[in-house]
Formats: structure tokens, sequence, C-alpha cells
């Protein structure tokens, strides 16, 4: 039988060596006996307490428990890679606000709260990013995709479910302030 | 910050004519003419009417920008200003989405709409000719703050970075491990061959694997999916169980059957292939 402290180095390691987050079942596969979830959990808490303090955190999203470096140092890190990621167009957040908040929906139903087209360009570019993926096809003539946002997209933005997402705004009628939620700071 | 930016945005607009009270506020104090020496890029209209991702869009800022109750839209205003980009963009020959003037013969509509006089009984229960375009600008207006939201939650790869110690065994190519056991089981299966095949040339049975080909899908018509042992009739004997086999193996190579295994050791189903099945 293993000691608590053996168990939560096997743990660590496990986690620090893995590509992918790992949930309770995985991290409890490791272990010839039972290791029970309660167990794990309290295990795990010790862990996210004995890293604090650190550069990289232990923090627990949609697939599970992962390592990663402390947002404030990304700028640092940004230095050893100085190409920046590109930021999202609007039209692209705009498209995985309405699939993530309002899935599943079709194209159609994107353009209609848009007023817009669609482009093919954005919802392949969710698609590759692993973001979002069809789910299945409204029984309508065209049988049109139904998006959907996937775990990934979760484990990506910090969540641990779609409940986690930022409230939607619930928008008063009359914006009064003159800084408004809405400025031309968000046009230029 | 915000209020200088937003009549800045004023400033460029005066080009086409919609009066702003000041134009920004310098050290406190309104500034209520252009500076004479003030460079205006000739591109900036352009570049300020492509920041819009639509009509919603642009229709949104103009009751934004002017504090207009989204409920109670001023129609002829509202319609007047946004007829006057739509102008500008048609002036500039700026490629004019067909979606925009969707929306001004909409707003056009609306305003007509809502100068026909209601009968007084009825007002009640009439629908606001807006009613729609403010249902679809206030959905519009949550989604694209909801965007901007979650651009501002924190990101894998841009705002941290995933943390994986090198691990140099995962880039190296795995080989099948044997084990005695594994070897033990192999001969069995050798010598159990060995004996179909001499059994097979004496009695000469007639087993054909295309005949169990048929057989296994007849079986699976109508079914989910059949566990892969449950396909053998072992009773019938070794050489049975092994043109069974054959006949599975074909009819995965030609696509007919799919068979699958959740994980290791987990039973193995085998099924019709799905395009077969459903259609």
């Amino acid at each position: 039988m293993k000691s608590l402290g053996e168990i939560k180095s096997i743990i660590e390691t496990a986690l620090l060596v893995s590509q992918e987050p790992l949930n309770l079942h995985q991290l409890g596969k490791l272990f010839d006996e039972e290791v029970g979830a309660e167990i794990l959990r309290k295990l795990l808490d010790e862990l996210r307490h004995d890293w604090s303090g650190r550069g990289v955190e232990l923090v627990s999203v949609a697939g599970g428990w992962r390592f990663q470096s402390r947002p404030e140092y990304q700028k640092y890190l940004d230095r050893l890679n100085p190409e920046k990621p590109p930021r999202y167009s609007r039209a692209v957040l705009e498209t995985l606000a309405i699939i993530a908040y309002r899935q599943p929906v079709t194209r159609g139903d994107i353009e209609e709260v848009r007023g817009v087209a669609v482009s093919t360009q954005v919802i392949r570019m969710l698609e590759e990013r692993g973001w979002i993926d069809a789910v299945g096809h409204r029984e309508v003539p065209g049988r049109p995709a139904l998006f959907a946002t996937t775990r990934k997209f979760l484990d990506d933005l910090n969540l641990r479910s779609l409940n986690e997402l930022p409230p939607l705004e619930e928008l008063s009628v009359l914006d009064g302030s003159p800084g408004g939620t809405v400025g031309i700071e968000q046009h230029v | 910050m915000s209020r200088k930016t937003r009549h800045n945005g004023g400033l460029i607009m005066n080009t086409v004519a919609i009066e702003t009270p000041s134009l920004a506020k310098v050290h406190g104090e309104q500034l209520m003419e252009l500076p004479r020496d003030l460079y205006i890029p000739p591109d900036a209209l352009e570049v300020f009417l492509d920041a819009f991702e639509g009509p919603l869009d642009l229709l949104l800022y103009l009751i934004r920008r002017q504090n207009l109750d989204v409920l109670n839209i001023p129609m002829a205003e509202v319609t007047r200003q946004y007829m006057a980009y739509v102008e500008v963009m048609r002036d500039r020959q700026l490629e004019l989405a067909a979606e925009y003037l969707l929306m001004a013969a909409l707003l056009i509509e609306i305003k007509s709409r809502m100068l026909l006089p209601r009968p007084v009984q009825a007002a009640d229960e009439e629908q606001d000719p807006r009613a729609e375009l403010v249902r679809r600008l206030l959905e519009y207006e949550r989604m694209k703050l909801a965007g901007q939201r979650l651009d501002a939650l924190q990101q894998a790869g841009r705002d941290f970075a995933l943390v994986q110690v090198w691990l140099e065994q995962a880039s190296e190519k795995r080989l099948p491990e044997v084990s005695r056991d594994d070897l033990r089981a192999a001969l069995a299966a050798v010598v159990a061959r060995a004996r179909i095949h001499r059994h097979h040339h004496v009695s000469r049975e007639e087993l054909s694997v295309r005949e169990h080909m048929s057989l296994i899908l007849r079986r699976l018509q109508g079914l989910q999916f059949v566990e892969f042992s449950a396909l053998f009739a072992v009773e019938n004997g070794v050489a049975e169980v092994v043109v069974t086999f054959l006949a599975m193996l074909e009819l995965a190579r030609e696509s007919l059957v799919e068979i699958s295994q959740a994980e290791v050791f987990a039973p193995i189903y085998v099924k019709l292939a799905s395009s077969g099945a459903e259609s």
C-alpha cells in the first residue's frame, strides 16, 4: 500500500507529463489499488497549495486538472516567441459568442442575430481551433449543420462548464452613462 | 478615454453633417471648432465605416451614441442618419453589402407604418412596428458584448501557457511487448489452424466465406449492433468459426460492417455500416 505522499507524487508527475488535462477517473487508473475520488480531490487540493507562489499553477478545467503558467508571467514567456498570437476579429468573436450562448445553432441562426452573412472562413477558423464542431443537423430543407462548442473550448478558456461563461448582460433600455457600454472604441 | 474617442467619432461624422454639441474636451474645456491644422486622412471615413459589422451594428451605434431609448426609437431621426451613412458609402463607392440596403428598406417601412393612424381600441393589441427590430437589436448587442467578454477571458496560448515536462519516451515509437503467455496462445492458434486445415482437406465441408458474409449481414439486419463473439456458432466446429471470422474480415474490408472496440479488452461490437443502415 502506497503512502499518501507517494500517491501525491505520482499524481503530480502524471499531470506534469500529460499532454491533456487528467480527470479523477484517469488519475485513479494510475494505481493498482483503489484510490477514492475523495482522496484524489484532497491530494489535488494539497498539490495546488504546494504550487502556490510559483510561476506554474495547478488548475481544474472541463477536461480535468492540468498545470499551466500563471497569466502574470505571460509577458515574459512571449519574449521566447516574439510572434504575437493574432487576435480574433469581431466577426469571429460574435459568431463564437452566438454558438457558445445559443448552441446548438445553424449558420442561419447566426446570420439572423448578426444581420450579415457568416463567412465559411469564420466557421472554419473556429473548427480548426477545435472550439466548435457540428453536432448534428436540423431536419429542415438543406439539413444545415448544428454547431456547438467543444470541451477544448472550455479547457482553453479555463472553464469547467458552460455555466462558467460570463453571464449575458441584461441590457438596459436606456444607456444613461456617457461612457456607456457601447462606445466608439469598439468600432475604431 | 472613452469620452475622447467617442467624440473623435463625432468629429469624423461631421463630414456626414451630423451636428455634435462639442467636438472634444481639451483640458476640461469644450472644443467647439476643429483646429485649422487638424489633418483628417481621406481614408478615415472608409476605415470608420468599415469598422461596422453590418447594418444592426451601425444602427446600434447610432442609437447608443446619442443615448436614445432603444424601446422608443425615434424612427424619423434614426432613419435619416442611417440613410446618410448609406449615401456616403455609395458616394465613396464602398462595397455596399445588400444587408445595408435591406435594413434601409426595413427602416423606411417601419417609419411609414408608424405614420398610419391606429384605431384607438386596437392600439394596445396591435404590436409596435418597431418591436421586431428592437428585439433583434438587443439580441445582437447582447451577443456583441458576450463576444468581447469571451475575448477578455484568459486564453490558453495567449494569456497563459500549458505546462508539459518533456518526456523523451513520448516521442519514441513504442514496440509491442510479448510475454510468455502471448507466445503460448500464438502457438495454440497455429496448432488449431493446422488441425482445421487437415479437417478441411479431408471432409471438404462446403463453407463459403461469401455465404457466411450474407449470413452475418442478415443477422445484423435491424439490429443496432451485435457482440462479436455472439456471431460465432462454436457448436458447429472450428472450421465454421474460422470461416465466420474470414467473412467478418471481408465484410469489414468492403465497408459493409463496422467493427469497434471502445478500449483494450472491452467487448468488440459489430454493426452494419452506417450509410447502409440509415438509408
